[in-house]
């Protein structure tokens, strides 16, 4: 030890945990002062005004937010279903021995992926318009289903077959060995677990289709199909007042949290068991 | 059971001149040989000397480059011959168990008798009872594999097979991945299974249950059936130089003065000799 410290230059005089506690001391410091300045510089009356009037909380509360909420969810699952399906399709679609097979669906997925979401959904918006006499069924909800759907299943394709290869291949072994067909094995020995390793992402996928629910309003939707952004985003034009949209951010927080949390869960669920 | 006994018995599978290539790489070079019912084979060698891809063309987990097999006399190298079919009748118990780790054990055994077999749930599970109670696992029914030890997999994995009521169980190297003190469980259940005359095809490290049990133990060596016998011939008085190096490696282990021979042998392997014998096949 006696050589170690006689090593050292003399000058800092600090070891080095001290150093560590001091850089800490310093970082709780920086942060301390930034957070008074906010409290004294800060106009909280104002910021209240603007952000949280009770007033508006209530008329935002009470006007038509159940239904918009609803409609958020509506969307959302519709577009994760017809997602969740159409992804499963081209995962199997990439990875068959069909060569062009693999090809149709490698396009899609580099496609859809490389487009913005916004754009597919303008796209079948005007697509009845384009093609007189074409209905989606559904409209607004089937338009939305199908625009975000499209996009998110190239998402999803890509996760489900990794989750396919993730499956060991002396599951396929054991199945066939036991004379199972190919395509049976794969609906009951393969699939079953592909989905349980790819639960997780596909949970972050829904995430991410909750909010993009809110490009809905790119449709020209009426009030009855407000989702939530469309609906916070009216009332606080009309009331220059941002409060119906704080409250709108909230209820996706409200969905999309617990979805983080579970994910989280899960994961490290999956991690304890490998 | 004495050679002559075997010879008026009815034969399960017929290998003729089986051979096998990875690429460049020549594993099986041309097998002949025939499995009788009620028979136990066990099959010896060092690693890569083909036994596993040998038993793994039987049910064409492997798909054969050249030769037949042909498996209660259906050609299963004929392309229009429905494999599937020939599977459900060749139990196959892996390495590593290659249990489905998504359901339960009893659901283990039913989904191959319910899915194929096309059985109700109800004669599909009572089935599954009786060969998990023959394994000696029946209080284990409501576990999943991940909660089993690997002794108690490998078991579950025979009675998986077993449910099929297979002709024929094929078992590749059913003990090498498991804890040494797990091993006894397996290989006594083989035992049983074997004395209750099962027709059983082995690759197996495990010389003293080769020699217990089986009836004909074939040794291996560069994709060649090098020597084949009973088990007191074979293992007991080896003829052939290289089943006496194997044999005189696996049994002692710890022998002093051996770094380095394995890579002879090894060397020795792959510029194998077709025909040690000069009698025309690669036979001894």
């Amino acid at each position: 030890m006696s050589t170690v410290t006689a090593d050292r230059p003399a000058r800092t005089g600090m070891s080095p945990r001290k150093r560590a506690q001091r850089m800490r001391m310093i970082q709780y410091v920086v942060l301390a002062a930034v957070l008074l300045v906010i409290l004294f510089v800060a106009d909280w009356p104002q910021i209240q005004k603007v952000f949280f009037r009770p007033d508006m909380i209530e008329a935002t509360l009470k006007q038509g937010l159940p239904n918009a909420l609803k409609n958020t969810i509506v969307y959302t699952i519709g577009a994760f279903v017809f997602g969740l399906v159409n992804g499963t399709i081209l995962a199997l679609m990439r990875l068959s021995s069909v060569a062009p097979y693999r090809w149709l669906s490698t396009i899609y997925i580099e496609f859809f992926r490389g487009l913005p979401a916004i754009v597919v959904l303008i796209a079948f918006g005007l697509l009845p318009l384009a093609f007189p006499g074409m209905l989606i069924p559904f409209d607004p909800y089937g338009t939305v289903w199908l625009a975000l759907g499209l996009v998110a299943s190239a998402y999803m394709a890509e996760t489900i077959r990794a989750g396919i290869q993730a499956v060991p291949k002396g599951q396929i072994e054991a199945a066939r060995s036991l004379g199972m067909p190919a395509g049976t094995a794969t609906r009951k020995i393969v699939l079953p677990q592909a989905f349980r390793i790819v639960t997780p992402p596909l949970t972050n996928e829904l995430i991410l289709l909750v909010k993009d629910s809110s490009l809905a309003y790119i449709l020209g939707l009426s009030g009855a199909a407000f989702e939530l952004t469309k609906y916070g985003r009216d009332l606080a034009n009309t009331n220059a007042n941002l409060t119906p949209l704080v409250i709108a951010g909230f209820c996706y927080l409200l969905i999309t949290l617990p979805l983080s949390i579970i994910v989280r869960r899960m994961e490290a669920r999956q991690k304890k068991e490998r | 059971m004495s050679a002559s006994q075997l010879a008026n018995r009815e034969v399960v599978v017929d290998v003729v001149d089986l051979k096998k290539s990875f690429g460049d790489n020549e594993v099986l070079k041309g097998i002949s040989g025939q499995i009788h019912r009620g028979e136990v084979i066990c099959v010896i060698g060092p690693s890569g000397s083909g036994k596993s891809t040998l038993l793994r063309c039987l049910n064409l987990l492997e798909q054969p480059t050249g030769g037949n097999v042909f498996v209660e006399g259906v050609e299963v190298t004929d392309p229009d011959c429905d494999i599937d079919k020939v599977r459900a009748d060749m139990g196959m118990v892996f390495q590593q168990f290659n249990l489905f780790p998504h359901l339960t054990v009893l659901e283990n055994c039913t989904i191959g008798q319910m899915v194929v077999r096309k059985r109700s749930k109800s004669d599909a599970e009572a089935k599954a009872r009786e060969n998990l109670l023959r394994v000696g696992l029946a209080d284990k029914e409501g576990a999943y594999p991940g909660q089993l030890s690997g002794g108690q997999q490998q078991r579950v994995a025979i009675a998986r097979a077993l449910s099929m009521d297979p002709e024929l169980m094929l078992f590749d190297e059913p003990t090498s991945a498991l804890d040494p003190e797990l091993v006894g469980d397996v290989l006594s259940v083989m035992r049983k299974l074997a004395s209750e005359g099962m027709t059983m095809f082995v690759v197996t490290h495990e010389m003293a249950f080769a020699r217990d049990v089986a009836d004909r133990v074939i040794f291996m060596d560069g994709g060649y059936i090098v020597e084949e016998g009973a088990p007191d011939q074979v293992i007991g008085n080896p003829q052939h130089q290289r089943t006496k190096t194997f044999l005189d490696r696996v049994l002692n282990p710890t022998k002093v003065g051996q770094i380095g021979a394995e890579d002879e042998a090894h060397a020795a392997r792959h510029q194998s000799v077709p025909d040690a014998d000069g009698d025309g096949d690669s036979r001894p």
